[in-house]
């Protein structure tokens, strides 16, 4: 029983001893992520702590500043910056930002609301200042491909500002802002790690132009493909008419030199066959020819010198 | 005798100095017990199947620990965060899942400012897409940055406007929709791993992409204009295809007929000759008396056909006189 109760004595005691070094601020802990600057009276006192653990500084006299160690995102306010060749456009970006040097920091502008601030005054004049001084086309694209392979959408319509060839893009102004802003940085302990271009939207009575321009492209586009569409039924219309005049008149150039091959023949063998004989030819023809001429509707007259009536005369007509 | 059992004040005290007294003994036994029972709620822990907890002690990162039940140093000692990195999560970009099943619900709000984005043409689009992902490295998400969903959702933006800023508008409505999902997610990722936000991104897709509000009946007339043009070609086809194979057979049937005809032509040629040549042979054998016999029998196949036959005298100069007497006798 006694010895129980010493255990539970001593547990006691350890927990209320435990409680007091961090009530009093003896010992603090420092999260993964953060880091501390410790100063006394205000004036700091060595170097910033940055590993994480339990740490001890002393109670009463001594503070504890935390901060972030981790990758903090600074997002700013849309922008409207007028580009160089005089388009209203917004402009929002994004960057990312570290506290390297917490003294620094803790010295120069006190907490992060402060630095947001700062960060807002540094990056937007450097975007600002690249903006201004580049086209329009230059913040939107990051290459020149969609000049070089316009050949493939053929109802492509562009206008001539989205033609001008680039020479930067998207990505290299993003490394141009970042290289101005970060050189403003260091002075508050902080480095600019990343910047990044997240909209650029037209202003909204220039954005009304374009959804104008767009639906003029869109209506010339449609008018191109009913032309099209026009064109290629004429062109197949025409290609009809040529046809059946080909074909009706390949036909009867065929027809005529068949007909005119089988006459020439038919003149060739009624030539063979009758110029072996001119007399009984004509002889043998004319005779036939009574017998198709001679009909009910007829009347003939023979004299009696004829060779058939020449009997009926007198007998010997042949001396 | 009710009165006889009321114990006196005296008593009372007693009895609560006893009670007292016994709960003074086992005030620091009793403190143990509820420390201890305290310290044990917060001594296990667990992690579910799909998770991984991270153990920081005092703060500082010590360890991660696998699905199951553990152990850890009560009162704020060990602090364990768990982290689900089996499950995928989903990012949606212009639009906004309010229920999602069978008939997915989105919501109806405004997230033009998002969605509408610039091409390469300078037109505008409205975008929709989302971004699937999964915890590839607890420590990092947890340490490394700050808010790595926010990293997440500016990265997205920041790669898919520029991609969508790189195509022209016909591309990123059509052709190129799955290009630009390959290379915003290598992009993505490539971006995220630079800040050690610790997630990887398992894919980007691009959903519905639509010309703005205010242009679409435009863009569908385009559409529309399309297939007016296909509907023309293929009804010029159609007439084409009515007349020109009938005319190919109107032309074969010419050309047959002008066949047959030059083989009717040359077999009559053939048969009239051969005849000829027949009877001239047979001719030349008695010529005098055949002649004589063909022509006679053709005036006696022929004459009686005729209406009227005049036999005159050859000395006779006019046959005139003669038939108008005949005439005018018939009519009378």
């Amino acid at each position: 029983m006694k010895g129980s109760r010493i255990i539970a004595t001593i547990f006691v005691v350890l927990f209320i001893i435990t409680i007091a070094i961090f009530a009093s601020g003896t010992a603090y802990i420092i999260n993964e992520g953060q880091q501390v600057v410790v100063t006394q009276f205000g004036r700091p006192v060595g170097n910033p702590i940055i590993l994480a653990g339990m740490h001890f500084k002393l109670p009463f006299i001594q503070e504890a500043h935390y901060f972030e160690k981790r990758l903090l995102d600074w997002d700013g306010d849309p922008n409207q910056i007028p580009t160089r060749d005089k388009k209203y456009i917004w402009v929002d970006t994004t960057a990312r930002w570290k506290i390297v040097d917490a003294l620094k920091f803790l010295q120069s502008v006190g907490n992060e609301m402060a630095a947001q601030g700062r960060l807002d005054d540094i990056i937007n004049s450097a975007t600002r200042d690249v903006i201004t001084g580049h086209l329009l086309v230059e913040a939107i694209r990051d290459s020149n491909r969609i000049l070089e392979s316009s050949s493939e959408g053929e109802d492509m319509i562009v206008t001539d500002e989205a033609l001008e060839r680039i020479e930067v893009g998207r990505k290299m102004l993003e490394g141009l802002i970042l290289e101005k802003a970060k050189i403003l940085a260091p002075q508050y302990g902080i480095e600019i790690i990343d910047m990044r271009i997240k909209r650029v939207n037209y202003v909204e009575d220039v954005r009304n132009k374009v959804y104008d321009r767009m639906i003029a492209e869109r209506k010339r586009a449609a008018e191109k493909y009913r032309s099209e569409g026009q064109g290629k039924a004429a062109e197949i219309e025409g290609q009809v008419a040529k046809e059946l005049k080909v074909i009706t008149s390949e036909a009867y150039r065929q027809a005529q030199v068949l007909i005119g091959k089988a006459d020439a023949e038919a003149i060739s063998i009624y030539a063979g066959a009758y110029s072996q004989n001119p007399d009984f030819y004509s002889f043998m023809k004319t005779l036939e020819t009574y017998k198709e001429t001679i009909d009910a509707t007829s009347t003939v007259i023979l004299t009696t010198d004829s060779d058939y009536y020449k009997y009926l005369k007198s007998l010997n007509v042949s001396e | 005798m009710a009165w006889q059992s009321v114990p006196n004040p005296d008593d009372i005290i007693d009895v609560g100095k006893k009670k007292f007294s016994d709960f003074s003994k086992w005030f620091p036994v009793a403190v143990v017990v509820l420390l201890i029972l305290l310290g044990l709620r917060s001594l296990i822990y667990s992690i579910g199947p799909d998770e991984v907890g991270v153990v920081q002690r005092f703060g500082k990162f010590i360890g991660l620990s696998s699905p199951g039940l553990h152990a850890k140093i009560p009162f704020g000692v060990d602090r364990v965060t768990p982290i689900k990195v089996e499950k995928v999560f989903k990012e949606e970009y212009g639009f906004k899942t309010i229920e999602s099943g069978v008939n997915t619900r989105y919501s109806s709000g405004d997230y033009r400012n998002q969605s509408l984005m610039l091409t390469g043409d300078l037109n505008i689009l409205d975008v929709r897409w989302i971004v699937q992902f999964k915890i590839k490295d607890p420590v990092k998400l947890l340490f490394a940055t700050r808010r790595p969903e926010d990293n997440i959702r500016d990265i997205s933006e920041v790669v898919m406007r520029r991609f969508v800023g790189n195509y022209s508008v016909d591309e990123v409505l059509t052709t190129k929709r799955e290009e630009i999902d390959d290379l915003a997610q290598q992009e993505i990722q490539r971006i995220l791993d630079i800040y050690n936000v610790g997630v990887h991104v398992i894919t980007v897709k691009l959903l519905d992409v639509n010309p703005p509000e205010t242009v679409k009946s435009a863009f569908n007339e385009v559409n529309e204009a399309k297939q007016e043009k296909e509907k023309m070609i293929n009804q010029a086809w159609e007439a084409y295809n009515k007349v020109v194979p009938k005319a190919r057979g109107t032309a074969e049937k010419t050309i047959r007929e002008a066949e047959g005809y030059a083989l009717d032509k040359i077999n009559r040629a053939k048969g009239e000759s051969e005849r000829f040549l027949d009877t001239l042979k047979e001719y030349k054998k008695s010529p005098e008396i055949t002649k004589k016999r063909i022509y006679l029998e053709t005036l006696a196949d022929v004459l009686p056909k005729a209406k009227e036959k005049y036999i005159i005298d050859s000395k006779q100069t006019s046959i005139l006189p003669l038939l108008e007497i005949n005439k005018k006798g018939g009519q009378q």
